[in-house]
C-alpha cells in the first residue's frame, strides 16, 4: 500500500515533466519554424524584389490581396445571410438538417477537389482562360462553411434578453436581427471573416487550375476591362502561395529558391498581421459594445 | 365600473405536455395597477407573457381559450407587431440594447418608421422625463446605455417602453434585480404612470404588491385562486390558501 | 395594402433573402457532388473499367485521348494516401493529446497564454509554406540522416502532415476535455488519487468521443491535403518498400496531371474518379463523426 502510493506520486511527477517537455517542444518547434522562414526571407531580400517586374513579387502580392478581397465580397454576404437563416429562421426539420449536412460536406471537401470543380465549371464550361475571378469563386466556396458556422454561432450567442427587449417594443423579427443581433454579433463575425481571409491568402490547391500559375500584366494599362491590366479580375494571376509552388515545380528563373524564400516570409507576415489585427479589432469592438 | 382592457376567458396553456395555466379567467381594468403574486413556478410570469404574445418565442407552447384585448382575441388573427406596440413590456433583468441611451429610446419608434430628427428628439426627452431619468442622463445621451447603474438601466427600459406610447405596460418582476433605493424610485414611477397607462406587474414581493397595486391576483399552480381589490386580498381574503400565502405560511 | 408593403419591407423581404442564401449553399454543395459523380463515373461508364481495377490494380497507364483502352489502376495512389495519412496520425495524435492535457490540466495559464496562440499560428501557416520548409529542410535532413540519395519519402510526407493536423486534433481535444464534468475531478481527488491518475483513469476515458472526433477531423485534413505532400513525396509511381521510399498519393497525382490531360479523355476521367473517391472518403469521415457524436450523447 505504502509503496503503491509512492509509485503513484512518482508516476504523477514523471508524467508532469513529460507533458511540460512536450508543450515546450512544440513552442520551440513553432518558434524555430517561424524564425527559419522569416530569417531565410530576410536573407533572400534583394533590391527590387517587390517590383512588379518578372523578378519581383509585386504582382503576386497584389494578386493575393485582390483575389481574397473579391472572394470575401462574394462569400461574406452569402455566408452571413445563411448563418442568420440557420440561427434565426431555420426550424428543426428536414431542410435545416440537410443544410447542415451540406455545410459539413463543404467544409470537409479537400481544396483540390473544389479547385477541380472550379476548373470544370468556371473555366472549362464558360470557355474562359484561367482568371482571378474564377479563383476568387473557388476560394469563396472554401470559406462559405466557416463564415456560415461562425455567423450562426455568433448570433445564437446574443443574449436572449436583447431579442425580447426588441420584440417587446414592436420590432419585427427581421428588424431585431439586423439592428440588435447583428451589431452584437459583429466582433465574432469579423474574427471569422479575417480567419477566412487568412486561409484565402494561403490557399493554393484550389487555385492551381482556376486562377492559373502565372501573371502577365502591362502596368501602363489602367482600364480594368483590359485583360492586360493589373486591375482586371478576368486575367490569369498567381497568388503568393501559388507562386511558391510554381517556383518549386517549374522554376525557370535562376534565383527561384531566393524568391520562394522571400515569398514564404511575406506570406507569413501577411497572415500574422491579419490574425493579430483581428484579435485587436475584436477586443476593441467588444469593449465598445460593453460601454466601457 | 372602469373600462375593461383585458378580458381572459378560460385560458389553458401547455409547455409540451405540462399544463402551466389552467382555465384563467380575469378582467383587467384600464388605468389601474394590477399585481400578480404567488410562489415561483405558479404561472404568473407565463400569463403575463401571454398578454403581448411573448410566448410565441417558445416553440413548445400551446394555448386554448381567449384573451380579449379591446374587443379582439389576441390569439386570433391579429398583427402581433401592432399588439406589442400597444402592450409594452419591462423585463426582470434590465435589458438595454448595447447602443447609446438616445438610440435605445429611439429604437422602437424608428422600427415603426419614424425618421424625423426633431420628433425623435422630443420623444426621447419626453420619455426619459416621464421615466424620471432625464435629469440624470441628459448630458450623456450619446454614451452607451450599458454604462448606467442597474436602477437607471431599468428606468431606461421603462422609458423605452413609454416611447412607443403603449396603452398597457407589462412588468415582469421589474425590481427583483435592484437594490432598495432603486426599487423605491421605480415604485414611485409606477404610481405616477398609472394615470396614463394600464399597468400589470408580476412581483414576488407581497409588500410591493401592497404598496403599489389597486388589484391583486393570487396565482397558485397555474390557477388564479383569488382576484380582488388589493386591501381586501391583504386584510380579508376569501380563500384559505391566499391567507396562508399572505401570512407567510408557505411560499 | 399599405400594411402589406410595410410588412414586406420590415420582415418578409429580409427573411426571403436569407432563406435564399441558405438554399444557395445547398445548391453549391449539390452541384459539386453532382459534377463529381458525373465526371468521376466516366471511367466506369464511358471507358468501361471496373471499380475493382480502379481500386486494386496498380497498373496506371490511362490513355490521354477519347478512345480509352489504357489502364486505370489507382492502387498506388490510394495506398500512398492511406500510408501518409495514418503515419501522420500516428505521429500527431500522442503529441496532440499530451498538449491538450497540458493546456487544460497541467498549466491552464501557460496553455491559454502561450500554447493557444501558438496553435492558432500553426493553423494559419499555409500548406505550401509547410511544403516548402519540408522540401528545403526536412527532405535533405532525411537524406542525410538515413544516408539516402534523396529524402523524398513517406516519412517526410507523414511528418509534414503531422505538423499540419496537430493543431486540429489538439484544439478539438481541448474542447472535449473542458467538457468533462468538473465533479469527476473533485470526486477523484477526494478519493486521494494523484493528478495523473485522475487524468488517465477518469478524464481521458470520459473525453474519448470528443478526442476521437478530433482525430477523424485530422485524418480528413491529412487525406485532402495536396500541395504540401506533393512537394515532399517524390511522386514515384511505385508502392513504397518502407517509410523511407518515395511514392505518390491521390491529391498529388490530381494536382500534377489535371492540367496535362484533355478534358473528357480517359486520363482526365480517371483523375476525376480519384476526386470522387476523395469525396466519398470525406462522406465516410462525416458519417463516422456523426456516429461518434451520437454515441457520446447516449453515454451522457
Amino acid at each position: 500500500m505504502k509503496s503503491e502510493h509512492k509509485n503513484a506520486i512518482v508516476a504523477d511527477k514523471i508524467a508532469t515533466v513529460i507533458l511540460y517537455c512536450i508543450a515546450g517542444f512544440f513552442l520551440l518547434l513553432l518558434a524555430g519554424f517561424t524564425a527559419y522562414i522569416i530569417v531565410k526571407g530576410i536573407m533572400a531580400y534583394q533590391p527590387g524584389i517587390f517590383s512588379f517586374e518578372r523578378t519581383g513579387i509585386g504582382v503576386e502580392l497584389f494578386n493575393t490581396v485582390y483575389l481574397v478581397l473579391i472572394s470575401l465580397i462574394i462569400s461574406v454576404p452569402i455566408g452571413v445571410g445563411a448563418g442568420i437563416y440557420m440561427a434565426e429562421y431555420a426550424k428543426a426539420g428536414k431542410v435545416t438538417n440537410y443544410l447542415r449536412i451540406c455545410i459539413e460536406t463543404l467544409s470537409s471537401l479537400p481544396s483540390i477537389v473544389i479547385g477541380l470543380f472550379g476548373y470544370l465549371v468556371f473555366i472549362y464550361m464558360t470557355g474562359s482562360k484561367y482568371n482571378l475571378f474564377a479563383g476568387a469563386l473557388a476560394v469563396s466556396i472554401l470559406s462559405l462553411p466557416l463564415l456560415t458556422t461562425v455567423t450562426e454561432d455568433a448570433i445564437r450567442a446574443v443574449p436572449s434578453i436583447y431579442k425580447e427587449g426588441s420584440l417587446a417594443v414592436g420590432a419585427t423579427h427581421w428588424q431585431t436581427i439586423v439592428q440588435i443581433c447583428l451589431p452584437v454579433a459583429t466582433p465574432r463575425i469579423i474574427t471569422g471573416v479575417i480567419l477566412a481571409a487568412g486561409r484565402g491568402f494561403g490557399e493554393a490547391a484550389a487555385l492551381l487550375y482556376t486562377a492559373g500559375m502565372s501573371s502577365n500584366v502591362n502596368l501602363n494599362i489602367w482600364n480594368p476591362f483590359d485583360p492586360m491590366s493589373l486591375l482586371c479580375p478576368f486575367r490569369p494571376g498567381d497568388t503568393l502561395a501559388l507562386h511558391i509552388w510554381a517556383l518549386k515545380t517549374e522554376s525557370m528563373t535562376p534565383n527561384a529558391d531566393q524568391i520562394a524564400n522571400f515569398s514564404a516570409a511575406v506570406l507569413l507576415v501577411l497572415i500574422f498581421a491579419f490574425s493579430l489585427g483581428s484579435r485587436l479589432l475584436g477586443a476593441r469592438l467588444d469593449r465598445k459594445m460593453s460601454g466601457k | 365600473m372602469d373600462k375593461i382592457k383585458f378580458d381572459t376567458k378560460s385560458l389553458d396553456l401547455f409547455y409540451g405536455d405540462f399544463q402551466a395555466l389552467k382555465s384563467i379567467n380575469i378582467k383587467i381594468c384600464e388605468n389601474e395597477v394590477t399585481a400578480f403574486i404567488g410562489p415561483s413556478g405558479c404561472g404568473k410570469s407565463t400569463f403575463l407573457r401571454c398578454l403581448n404574445r411573448m410566448n410565441d418565442l417558445i416553440d413548445s407552447v400551446k394555448m386554448k381559450g381567449e384573451i380579449i384585448f379591446d374587443d379582439k382575441d389576441i390569439n386570433g388573427d391579429i398583427d402581433v407587431i401592432n399588439l406589442r406596440t400597444r402592450v409594452g413590456m419591462v423585463f426582470q433583468k434590465p435589458n438595454p440594447f448595447p447602443m447609446s441611451i438616445y438610440e435605445n429610446i429611439a429604437y422602437g419608434p424608428k422600427c415603426q418608421g419614424l425618421k424625423d430628427k426633431t420628433q425623435l428628439d422630443t420623444l426621447v426627452k419626453e420619455s426619459l422625463t416621464k421615466a424620471a431619468l432625464w435629469e440624470e442622463v441628459k448630458d450623456r445621451l450619446n454614451k452607451s446605455a450599458l454604462g448606467l447603474s442597474g436602477g437607471q438601466q431599468q428606468r431606461l427600459c421603462i422609458a423605452r417602453t413609454i416611447a412607443m406610447n403603449p396603452e398597457v405596460i407589462l412588468m415582469d418582476e421589474p425590481t427583483s434585480a435592484l437594490d432598495p433605493i432603486a426599487t423605491a424610485k421605480i415604485e414611485d414611477l409606477m404610481s405616477s404612470l398609472k394615470k396614463d397607462y394600464t399597468i400589470i406587474i408580476v412581483t414576488h414581493s407581497m409588500q410591493q404588491a401592497g404598496r403599489i397595486s389597486d388589484k391583486t391576483a393570487f396565482f397558485l399552480m397555474g390557477e388564479i385562486v383569488e382576484f380582488d381589490e388589493t386591501p381586501k386580498i391583504f386584510t380579508n381574503p376569501n380563500d384559505k390558501r391566499t391567507e396562508d400565502y399572505i401570512t407567510g405560511r408557505f411560499g | 395594402m399599405i400594411c402589406l408593403i410595410e410588412k414586406l419591407k420590415k420582415e418578409y423581404l429580409g427573411r426571403s433573402i436569407v432563406t435564399l442564401l441558405g438554399i444557395v449553399i445547398i445548391l453549391v454543395t449539390l452541384s459539386i457532388t453532382g459534377f463529381l459523380f458525373y465526371k468521376g463515373l466516366g471511367t466506369f461508364v464511358t471507358y468501361n473499367h471496373s471499380v475493382w481495377e480502379f481500386l486494386f490494380s496498380s497498373d496506371w497507364k490511362p490513355a490521354d485521348n477519347f478512345d480509352g483502352g489504357g489502364k486505370v489502376g489507382a492502387a498506388i495512389f490510394i495506398v500512398g494516401s492511406l500510408l501518409i495519412s495514418f503515419l501522420a496520425l500516428l505521429i500527431a495524435t500522442p503529441f496532440s493529446i499530451a498538449s491538450a492535457v497540458f493546456m487544460t490540466e497541467i498549466s491552464p495559464i501557460l496553455g491559454k497564454k502561450l500554447l493557444q496562440p501558438a496553435i492558432g499560428i500553426f493553423v494559419g501557416i499555409p500548406s505550401v509554406v509547410y511544403g516548402w520548409v519540408g522540401l528545403t529542410v526536412l527532405v535533405p535532413a532525411i537524406a542525410h540522416v538515413f544516408n539516402l540519395p534523396y529524402g523524398f519519402s513517406v516519412l517526410a510526407g507523414g511528418i509534414v502532415l503531422a505538423l499540419m493536423i496537430f493543431p486540429t486534433i489538439t484544439s478539438v481535444s481541448v474542447d472535449a476535455i473542458e467538457n468533462v464534468d468538473n465533479g469527476y475531478k473533485e470526486a477523484s481527488y477526494a478519493l486521494g488519487t494523484t493528478r495523473w491518475q485522475y487524468i488517465y483513469k477518469v478524464m481521458l476515458p470520459s473525453a474519448t468521443s470528443g478526442i476521437l472526433t478530433g482525430v477523424i477531423l485530422g485524418l480528413a485534413r491529412a487525406f485532402g491535403e495536396a500541395l504540401a505532400v506533393a512537394m515532399v513525396i517524390g511522386k514515384m509511381q511505385t508502392f513504397p518498400d518502407n517509410i523511407l521510399s518515395a511514392t505518390n498519393n491521390m491529391t498529388a497525382e490530381i494536382a500534377s496531371d489535371m492540367g496535362n490531360s484533355a478534358q473528357g479523355g480517359e486520363f482526365n476521367d480517371a483523375l476525376w474518379s480519384m476526386a470522387l473517391l476523395l469525396l466519398i472518403i470525406s462522406f465516410i469521415f462525416i458519417l463516422i463523426m456523426r456516429i461518434i457524436a451520437k454515441k457520446g450523447e447516449e453515454v451522457k
